[in-house]
């Protein structure tokens, strides 16, 4: 039984618990494909996806792609730098001129929040959010949530934190969102200078501290600290947010015997995280990007509808 | 008595707040100005044209302290005429212009160019604002005197609020010589940062950069004591907040010359607005919390809000089919501003005299320009309105270039029927009259 009905893939706000489990039991299908030895499904054989990227990303759009080549779809990548934006386009009219050349999905990453639902909204295609700015990031949360459910077994009944920079965030709103629809409780935590007015509204508790946050949680989510933006205005120095903030091994036993450990990437080594925390047995980075591929193949497939009259199993099987 | 041209206005509901009028009456316009109101003025009619304003209220003509009429130099957005219309539709006799234009209204060439843009147009009066500095620039003062002269009424860097205290402290002190109020866009830089939206749970929500409140209070607290300093007058435009308004009113306990503005957006919306990061929501000040709006209506209700001002900024399409982030800041508010107003009166958040008395006499008083009142002897400047005609707000429809409303698809209540200017139909049931004719009213008296 497949519930989804949607053009788009904008944000988690929108989906209910059903649409996102929906999603997740897909990739639990698609997941296998990665382990065969030719990694590739017909199922989109003739589409055509658009990645387009107005931020640098190596770890989002090398996901995506692999996702869409996986599924035998034809993708192209357009990055802001070196395309038609620098020379003065704007958003609207680069989007139109790439639905006018007939693609399937644009997937979009921009930095500025409310992007996808414009082009959502004026395009006939499907729009993927791939990231808009501080707003959010569904594809990450879909695949935290698939990773916890896979060493859980469960997202229902856990406590999940999230400690970083919760303000500038779309990978804390996002999983907020994704988490709190799953059942899950949410602490959030960080500097004050990093935890935004009204974060309450999303369905997250505020925790004073690392500290008095660890030892309630299941998961932790650390976040990345972007230096090249932040430093010297959010928090003094790296130095000092490393030796306050950043989780280290001293700091993961304060925490339960069985917490997991994940980060979306890029991660500062010695930074926000040691690297034998980064590197140890809690950790699950790795296997978030190795699912990242999995839950994108998941939402490919959906959206394009080729999951109508066939489950995703059958489209699998058939296609070996 | 004078054998001038004769209007007689018939059996309206003459509202005047100024006069303390508000009762069914006939209202006899001889030339341009308002001759006699009430039983005597039907006496004195012979010849008269009749306007039949049975059912309808007969109000001063409104005066809008902050329009932007965007020429020269952003013609695509507004011009004079069109904005001119624009007053017009929404029974706006007076508009005072913003001097962000291009090239900045920071000398008497511009103000001179604008009020001769005006006298073409020949719909409503157009009072220019000019600058407090230089090019906007925020270091040096720029010609007040000359500015004046050619027909200024008051000085505002607008949108580029002047950052430096030092400055602003000597253009207050400066501006004692004329008499002019100064008027303020309260917005510390550093404090909005690039921010889009209100600082709270709904730009934390949709991940926008967020302007505090305190960009503005931290402003309106400067100008405050600058005013304390000085002695000078000033006026804050689009007030937001709440910490704004209690600033304001104990400023005015204290006896202080400051004065405040309130727009009809900030009193009707809130932040909610930006849920769908619909563009035209977008606005500097941002919309605010319930919170604040809750505020400023008391605020216009007691008069601690002196007026309601539009700052009607039309923009085209390319300013605004943007990403959020991208998108100009500013609404079209002339055409939509006195229902909207009607809408607070019908909600029971201020007084039908209040409300019109802040879009009338609390303007006229601020700029010290006659209007805004209807005694014998006052300009015939008169705006006729059915009450309770309702419409829905269709921006094509504007006579604005600008389409960019919130207010879309809104069904209002209370639709101005003819607006006259100097004792000159300039607007009647939806269609402009009397267009080009020159008459000169433009021109300061």
């Amino acid at each position: 039984m497949t519930v989804w009905s949607r053009k788009d893939l904008l944000g988690i706000e929108e989906l209910d618990a059903a649409e996102v489990l929906t999603i997740l039991d897909t990739a639990a299908t698609m997941k296998e494909i990665s382990t065969r030895e030719i990694k590739k499904v017909p199922v989109l054989r003739g589409k055509t996806v658009v990645n387009l990227f107005f931020e640098s990303s190596t770890r989002t759009r090398v996901s995506f792609e692999i996702a869409e080549k996986r599924l035998s779809a034809d993708s192209v990548n357009v990055s802001a730098s070196g395309s038609s934006v620098s020379k003065g386009e704007t958003l609207l009219d680069t989007a139109r001129n790439l639905e006018a050349m007939r693609p399937d999905i644009i997937v979009l990453r921009h930095p500025s929040p409310g992007t996808p639902q414009l082009l959502a909204r004026r395009l006939p295609c499907s729009v993927i959010n791939a990231g808009d700015g501080a707003h959010e990031h569904p594809t990450q949360a879909l695949l935290d949530a698939f990773t916890i459910r896979e060493r859980l077994g469960r997202v229902e009944g856990l406590t999940v934190g999230i400690f970083g920079d919760i303000a500038h965030s779309r990978v804390a709103r996002s999983n907020i969102h994704a988490l709190r629809k799953l059942g899950a409780r949410v602490l959030v935590g960080g500097p004050p200078t990093m935890i935004p007015p009204g974060i309450e509204g999303l369905g997250a508790e505020v925790a004073p501290g690392l500290e008095e946050m660890l030892p309630l949680l299941d998961v932790l989510i650390v976040l990345r600290i972007q230096l090249e933006r932040q430093g010297g205005l959010l928090f003094p120095s790296a130095r000092e947010y490393a030796t306050l903030f950043g989780l280290g091994r001293e700091r993961l036993c304060l925490g339960r015997p069985g917490l997991l450990v994940m980060h979306p990437g890029p991660i500062n080594r010695g930074l926000e995280i040691a690297p034998e925390v980064a590197d140890g047995t809690r950790s699950l980075i790795l296997d978030q990007v190795t699912n990242g591929v999995a839950v994108r193949m998941a939402v490919l497939y959906l959206l394009t509808g080729a999951h109508r009259g066939a489950t995703a199993a059958d489209a699998v099987r058939g296609a070996a | 008595m004078s054998a001038g041209r004769r209007l007689l206005i018939r059996g309206g509901r003459v509202i005047d707040p100024a006069s303390g009028r508000d009762a069914v009456a006939d209202l006899l316009v001889v030339d341009d100005s308002v001759a006699s109101v009430g039983p005597e003025a039907s006496g004195r009619s012979d010849g008269a044209a009749v306007i039949e304003a049975a059912g309808l209220w007969v109000l001063p003509g409104l005066i809008d302290l902050h329009t932007h009429l965007r020429e020269p130099g952003f013609e695509y957005k507004e011009t004079v005429l069109t904005g001119s219309r624009a007053a017009a539709a929404g029974g706006f006799t007076a508009v005072s212009c913003m001097p962000n234009t291009d090239p900045p209204n920071d000398s008497a060439a511009v103000t001179r160019a604008i009020l001769r843009k005006a006298e073409e147009a020949g719909l409503v009066r157009v009072y220019p604002i000019g600058c407090i500095t230089e090019g906007q620039q925020g270091q040096r003062m720029a010609e007040f005197g000359d500015l004046v002269s050619a027909g200024c009424r008051a000085v505002s860097d607008d949108g580029r609020p002047v950052m430096n205290a030092g400055v602003m402290r000597r253009a207050l002190e400066y501006s004692r010589h004329f008499g002019i109020p100064v008027i303020s866009h309260c917005e510390d830089l550093n404090l909005a940062g690039a921010g889009v939206a209100h600082e709270g749970a709904i730009a934390t929500r949709l991940g926008l950069k967020p302007i505090p409140a305190a960009a503005e209070e931290a402003m309106v607290a400067r100008e405050v004591v600058l005013a304390r300093q000085t002695g000078a007058r000033v006026h804050i435009a689009h007030v937001s907040t709440r910490g704004s308004v209690t600033m304001i009113a104990a400023a005015k306990a204290e006896g202080l010359p400051v004065t405040a503005e309130a727009t009809p957006h900030h009193l009707t919306l809130t932040d909610e607005a930006i849920l769908g990061f619909d563009t035209s929501t977008k606005v500097n000040p941002p919309l605010r919390s319930a919170d604040d709006r809750e505020a400023l209506r008391r605020a216009l209700a007691e008069g601690v809000v002196d007026a309601v001002a539009t700052d009607h900024a039309p923009h085209g399409l390319a300013d605004k089919d943007l990403e959020f982030d991208a998108a100009a800041n500013g609404l079209v508010g002339l055409e939509t501003a006195l229902p909207l107003v009607l809408r607070l009166v019908a909600e029971g958040a201020c007084s039908l005299h209040r409300a019109i008395e802040a879009l009338t006499w609390g303007p006229a008083r601020i700029l010290d320009v006659p209007g805004g009142r209807l005694a014998p002897g006052d300009p015939a400047d008169i705006t006729l309105v059915a009450p309770g005609e309702e419409w829905t707000v269709e921006p094509e429809r504007f006579f604005s270039k600008g389409r960019n409303s919130p207010f879309r698809g809104w069904r209002l209540t209370g639709r101005v029927r003819a607006t006259i200017v100097g004792g000159r139909t300039v607007y009647r049931d939806g269609a402009i009259v009397d267009e080009g004719a020159r008459r000169g009213f433009s021109t300061p008296p």
